[in-house]
């Protein structure tokens, strides 16, 4: 605690540890803490019969498919999207560059009305999908296009700066060396970005699995159908099932904190791989 | 600068690290140009993407506010629910914005500035809320304060009611708005060093003089950028204050919640109104990103080689 006490000159060490640990404690700690007092009471039993359910073992499945296809969709089209941003001109790039940041400063009832309006069987995009006999509001591929719509950041604004800082030299040594561009690409430059598509990845699967306010509208919430885990969640607490809604709340935040966790590993490794 | 970096790929707030850097650098490197065929299909598999998720949607929310003309749409921005709708928004944003910007200076310094036992644990924990689901961040307050919680049932015997009540929106804002200033202003400060600091305190200032006349300055760009995304955050959550609101109409509607109530009830254009309102409030976010995000930027990299030449020395 004391490590380099003399080297301490500045003022206000203690005023402003006091103040972080005590307003982090009133403000996240505490309340984060009450979820697991409340699902301990529960007792193993209780727990589990929430936890193992019908309905929540679908709401389960239906979340990871639907977070994990968008994430992938967002892996695929944000990797093009980055791409394109650094290596290319074309007009107005610069409000196309700063519009990908707006599923951050959209509000999600709104993001949601809108793709839902959109997406329908009668709207812009979604009447294009009827004669193929495609549904995507109301069905489980609207969620997916919300979840798209909420993760789509992040694969791009991750693989972004790695792509700007990289250095063109080796490409221009594949080259020299004879590798046409797909060649450079797949040998030199993808190997170098992988580990930002992953952490962009995992940012984006894991904001999808929590994602409520853009995919209740879209998704029609139907139990065992289109119900994800926070619709599960949202329903129990309607009904005042407190214990319930707090034994999905502990599973998916168990399920925040491994990918929170797989984040943090992904970018250790990247940065021993850089070091090495 | 390796903990700026990383802290930064963390989640909502990292995004500002974008197109600064001239992307016109690959024009003059013939081995690096993409043959015109590839070039032209990914920028449009891109516009096409981007359209089918965001600049449709967007002229979306425009279109269908106006479907029943500018009349009824200024009557749907204007009536007395909207305008406690709005007045809820500004004045939750208004108590979330300062107090959490507090706490981002103060956590920003103590980490920026000292070492400590326990500091990579309390960034960490400092990060935690962005980890959570909205609805669980509502959730926590309601097991909390609600009336059937022990503080709760207290606080509602002495007349303090809390869930389904604006105090509740309130609190569930600052726990979601909770650390993006301290994320925005510990980079920047790191960035700083402590050289201006210990100047001006061997030159006789007291600590808050050195603060207010050093520190701040110093760190402009970083808090108006912390202010910004906070504010825009904190007006536009929705699933946190939609479960600790109980959908009092007209009494606890913050916009985003009011937007849900007229839909569905089948005002689709009043909801559209209210939502092109967050629309605007949106892309106003935006603007000023690009413009404070770019400063913040270059206030980091002008930092970095002071950094590495102190490193060498070292």
């Amino acid at each position: 605690m004391m490590k380099g006490a003399s080297r301490r000159v500045l003022p206000g060490f203690g005023l402003t540890l006091g103040f972080t640990i005590a307003y982090l404690s009133a403000i996240v700690l505490i309340p984060l803490s009450t979820i697991f007092f409340k699902s301990a009471a529960l007792g193993p039993a209780d727990f589990w019969a929430v936890i193992s359910a019908p309905r929540t073992l679908a709401a389960c499945r239906l979340s990871f498919m639907a977070a994990f296809a968008a994430a992938v969709i967002n892996c695929v089209f944000g990797l093009a999207v980055a791409w394109t941003l650094v290596r290319y001109e074309f007009p107005m790039r610069g409000i196309v560059d700063a519009m990908v940041d707006l599923p951050f400063a959209l509000p999600t009832s709104v993001a949601g009305i809108t793709l839902t309006a959109i997406y329908a069987s009668n709207g812009w995009i979604g009447r294009w999908f009827v004669p193929l006999g495609i549904k995507i509001a109301f069905a489980p591929l609207g969620i997916v296009a919300a979840l798209t719509f909420v993760g789509l950041p992040f694969v791009v604004r991750t693989v972004q700066p790695v792509l700007e800082e990289i250095d063109l030299e080796l490409e221009e040594a594949a080259a020299t060396l004879g590798a046409n561009r797909l060649q450079t690409f797949a040998r030199v430059t993808l190997p170098t970005l992988v580990p930002a598509v992953l952490t962009g990845f995992t940012l984006a699967f894991a904001r999808a699995i929590g994602e409520y306010g853009s995919v209740v509208f879209i998704s029609g919430n139907l139990p065992m159908k289109t119900e994800v885990l926070p619709l599960l969640i949202m329903s129990k607490l309607e009904q005042f099932d407190y214990g319930g809604a707090t034994a999905i709340g502990v599973l998916m935040l168990a399920i925040s904190f491994v990918l929170l966790y797989g984040v943090n590993s992904i970018q250790k490794w990247s940065a021993r791989r850089l070091a090495a | 600068m390796e903990r700026a970096a990383a802290g930064r790929v963390g989640g909502q707030a990292m995004f500002e690290n974008c197109g600064f850097v001239g992307a016109t650098r690959h024009h003059h490197r013939p081995a690096l140009a993409d043959a015109p065929v590839v070039r032209i299909t990914l920028i449009a598999v891109s516009l096409i993407f981007l359209g089918m998720f965001l600049f449709i949607p967007l002229a979306a929310v425009f279109t269908e506010a106006f479907a029943k003309g500018a009349s009824a749409y200024f009557a749907a921005i204007s009536n007395s629910e909207a305008r406690a709708a709005i007045r809820l928004t500004l004045t939750t944003a208004a108590i979330a914005v300062p107090l959490n910007v507090a706490f981002g200076l103060a956590a920003a310094w103590l980490i920026a500035r000292f070492d400590f036992r326990g500091k990579q644990l309390l960034v960490t924990l400092i990060d935690l809320p962005f980890s959570v689901s909205p609805v669980i961040s509502g959730m926590l307050f309601v097991l909390l304060l609600g009336v059937r919680a022990p503080l709760g049932g207290w606080l509602a015997d002495h007349g303090i009611r809390i869930i389904f009540a604006e105090p509740g929106i309130i609190i569930a804002t600052v726990f979601v708005t909770f650390p993006i200033a301290a994320r925005e202003l510990i980079p920047v400060m790191q960035a700083g060093g402590r050289d201006e600091e210990e100047a001006a305190l061997v030159l006789g200032a007291r600590g808050f003089q050195m603060f207010r006349r050093v520190t701040l300055p110093n760190v402009r760009w970083g808090l108006m950028y912390g202010v910004v995304l906070c504010a825009a955050r904190a007006m536009g959550e929705f699933g946190a204050v939609s479960v600790v609101s109980g959908h009092i109409r007209g009494a606890t509607n913050t916009m985003p919640l009011y937007v849900e109530i007229l839909y569905n009830d089948y005002q689709f254009s009043a909801a559209f109104a209210v939502a092109s309102l967050l629309a605007m409030l949106a892309i106003v976010t935006l603007a000023l990103k690009q413009a404070v995000g770019r400063r913040v930027a270059s206030t980091i990299r002008a930092a970095a080689p002071a950094e590495s030449i102190e490193q060498e020395a070292a």
